[in-house]
This record gives C-alpha cells, structure tokens and sequence, in this order.
C-alpha cells in the first residue's frame, strides 16, 4: 500500500497575511473537502507526513520552522503555498524577514499564488503525494533520509561558500 | 471454554482490525455526508493504520514504547476475555489495565500536551468508569452471573430488565469510542485543540499500536452493547447486530449534533445519567429479585 493513501497534513503560518491560511482552511470545507483524499488536517508534527507552509519566514520563527520540520518522522513532504512561502513575496525586502520557507528547510513543492487558490492547493498537494511516495519507496530500500534542519543550513551555508569562491575566482582570473 | 468460545475468539483476534476499520469508515463517511461533504474512502481508516506501521518512529525515551505495547497487549486481551465467554468483571479490570498503560505512557515523555491529554483522560475514565462498572454490576443481578457465556443464555433479552443501563451504558460510550465530547484526549476531532493530547507525542508504529489497541476496543464495547439483545436463540445475534448498526448511527448523529460540548459538561453529565439511568435501573432490578 502506497503511503499518500493517507497524507495528514500540518498547516504552520509563518509570517503570512492570513489570505493564504483562509484557502487552506477552505479546501477542508465541504465545498473543496480535502478528505477525499484521506488527507486529514493534524496539527501534531509528530503525525504529519506533509508540511504545509504558508507566509515568509522571520527571524523570530525560523526556530519554530525549523523545529516542526525536524520533529516530523520520515518520510516527510514539505509544500510552500503562497509566494510569500515561495520566496518572501510582497515581504520580501522586510528587515526582519528571511525569504521563502526553503531559506530554513528544504522545500519539495512550491504552490505560487496570491492569494493560493484552494484549486491549487489541492494540486500542489497531489504533487507532494508523489514525492512523498517516492521518498517512502527509497527509505524502504534504505537509501533515503531527509536532511535535518541543521544539514539543510550547512548545505545552503557551503553552496553560499563555494558560489562566494568560484565568483572570487572569476574576478581574479 | 467452549468451541463456540474459541472460535469467537480466533475470530475476534483476526478479524477485529478489519471490523472496526470499516465500521469507523462507514462512520466517517456518514459523517461527512452529514456535513454536506463527500467524504474519504471506506477503508480510509485501513490505509492510516497501516501507513502508520511504515512510518519512523521518533521517540524521546524507550519505556514509551513498551507502555503503548503493554496498552495494545491489554486491549487485546481484555476482549479475547469477554469473546471466550469470560467474566464481564475481569474485561472492564483489563480494559482500565490498558487505559493505564496508555496514561504512564503519555506522562512517561515529559510533554506539556501529553500531560494535558493525560489528565483528561483521567477525569474521562472518572466519568464513565461508575457507569461501566454498574452495567456489569446489571448483568450480574439480571442474571446472576458475571460470565458473559451464562448471561447470554438467558430466554429473554437482557434490554427488557436493564433499559437503564442500555442507556447509561450508550452514553458513556459516546467517549468511549473517542466521539464527543470534542475536547477529549485523544478525541477524533481534538487535532487543533490539544493536539490530541494523550498520543500527542507518540510518533510512527508506536502510534499505529495505540489506534490498533483502540480498534479491538471499538470492537469489545460493541459486543457488551450487543450483549444486551443476545440470548439463547441464535437467531438473537441478527438482533444484537441490527442494535449495533443502530447505536453507530445514533453515535455519528450525537457527534454532528454537539460538536461543541467540552470535558466540563460531559463530567457532570456522566454521573448524572450514571445516577438517575444506571442507579434507577439498579434499584429495580434488586427490588425484583427480592421478591
């Protein structure tokens, strides 16, 4: 049986306007009802499988993020809805806030929109099963585990590092 | 034990999981209907259960898991008791025996949730465990035994002696089964509230044991309701079917139509139903014997 029979999902707003937590909620309503899918709204990261993000992160929740992210168990989808998640969106040039959620944690689907429509909420979710699934089918073989947060900030930290090299390189060649 | 007894209980060791999985299927189902919505597969509970086995586990202590098991062992045993056609006494002891487990291990982790949920779901055994207890107290003096073989040989239904009981008894059953009130522990709708409290912070196949100890619970309590309409005649098990197809309906309909009764008001309506339903009832049924 393939897990995204079963994706229960964790919804976490970071610093969004609210708009795109109101279309999350909507596509729980009747009119949309995620439950057909057998996707079920928790709120526990320790049941989640999929990690719904909505709003920028900011320097005082990244903790928080970060946290949700690595008390989810394997294996885990993370969704980014709404372009505030996406890339910081109309908040990006704020003092106080990072960027997308991938600024924190890795990021498997990215849902652009403003506010993101529950139509693609739901597709983007439909997405995030089939990476969920894939990742389910490596971790059984045991090729696969998800980075922690903190590997995550490495990875970025050291990409940074090196693309800061090879670009003093080019300058001084 | 009698070869019914056995067979009763091979039955109910294999088969209770995919019994109660499509029992609360058809409930959700129901339910959603209800709402106006669609609503998920039939055997959408089936799929949760088992995707939960293949999850990882993330624990902050061993003992944890050793409790859920213990709690699940409990469960299980409790009702191969009550299937073998054992006493009715004993199921409940057992059954409180594996709420307690499941309580250790909720306090066991250290987490302000878990802790939450455990409370409650003290004070949650504190108002309907007067009324279990009283129900198997009923059958006793219905029939003048606790063995569950002896009181479903009677000639007449037991729901003609014991109304009363039926009644308190169904009521506690709303918690038990994790209906309403909505606030409850470990209640299928407390998600955004406490989290879930009581299994909060139990995570992957440690969690998946905990929902399999609460299927072949969901299927022991079903019995003792089927208990009551049971009697020599085998024909009286399509009744205590149809009572139970009855009672999940009326559960489903009391859930949608209260969503919103909280823990306060379930404590004190337990006791009250547990004293005018369950206590009336009793009062009756020993004044009857004495005469």
């Amino acid at each position: 049986m393939r897990i995204s029979k079963s994706p229960w999902l964790l919804h976490y707003d970071g610093s969004s306007c609210n708009g795109c937590d109101i279309e999350v909620l909507a596509s729980t309503a009747p009119r949309f009802d995620v439950e057909r899918f057998g996707i079920i709204n928790t709120g526990n990261p320790k049941h989640a499988d999929i990690f719904l993000c909505t709003g920028g992160v900011n320097s005082q929740n990244k903790d928080v993020v970060r946290q949700i992210y690595d008390q989810m168990p394997d294996p885990k989808v993370v969704l980014a809805c709404g372009i505030c998640a996406c890339d910081g969106g109309i908040f990006k040039d704020c003092y106080n806030i990072l960027g997308g959620t991938d600024t924190v944690i890795p990021v498997d689907v990215y849902v652009p929109g403003c506010a993101v429509r529950p139509e693609a909420i739901i597709d983007g979710v439909v997405k995030a099963l089939k990476i969920l699934d894939e990742k389910a089918e490596k971790m059984k073989r045991g090729e696969y585990r998800s980075l922690t947060s903190a590997e995550y900030a490495e990875k970025i930290a050291s990409k940074d590092g090196s693309d800061g090299e090879a670009l003093q390189e080019e300058k001084d060649a | 034990m009698t070869t019914y007894g056995t067979v009763a209980v091979i039955i109910y060791l294999l088969l209770s999981p995919v019994i109660a999985c499509t029992l609360s299927g058809v409930d959700r189902v129901v339910t959603a209907r209800m709402q106006g919505r669609r609503g998920p597969k039939l055997m959408q509970p089936w799929y949760d259960l088992v995707k939960l086995f293949s999850k990882e586990t993330t624990s902050v202590n061993d003992i944890q898991k050793i409790l859920v098991m213990a709690h699940c062992f409990f469960a299980i045993f409790s009702g191969a008791i009550f299937f073998a056609g054992g006493d009715v006494m004993l199921v409940l002891f057992a059954l409180t025996m594996s709420e307690v487990f499941l309580i250790l291990a909720a306090y066991s982790v250290n987490a302000a949730y878990s802790e939450i949920g455990a409370q409650r779901e003290l004070l949650q055994m504190m108002a309907y465990e007067p009324m279990t207890l009283l129900t198997a107290v009923g059958f006793y003096l219905a029939t003048g035994s606790f063995k569950v073989d002896k009181i479903i040989s009677t000639d007449l239904p037991l729901i003609i002696k014991m109304p009363g009981f039926f009644i308190g008894f169904c009521f506690v059953l709303v918690v038990k089964l994790r209906k309403s009130p909505f606030d409850l522990s470990t209640s299928h709708h407390a998600n955004q509230e406490i989290i879930k409290g009581l299994t909060g912070d139990l995570s992957g196949p440690v969690y998946g044991f905990s929902e399999l100890a609460e299927l072949y619970e969901e299927v022991l309590m079903l019995g003792i309701v089927g208990l009551f309409f049971m009697t020599k005649e085998p024909v009286s098990l399509l009744w205590a079917f149809i009572a139970i197809a009855v009672v999940m309906f009326c559960m489903s309909l009391i859930d949608n139509i209260f969503p919103r009764v909280k823990w306060e008001a379930l404590l004190k309506a337990a006791w009250l139903v547990t004293f005018f339903a369950g206590g009336a009832n009793l009062v009756i049924l020993s004044l009857a014997e004495r005469m």
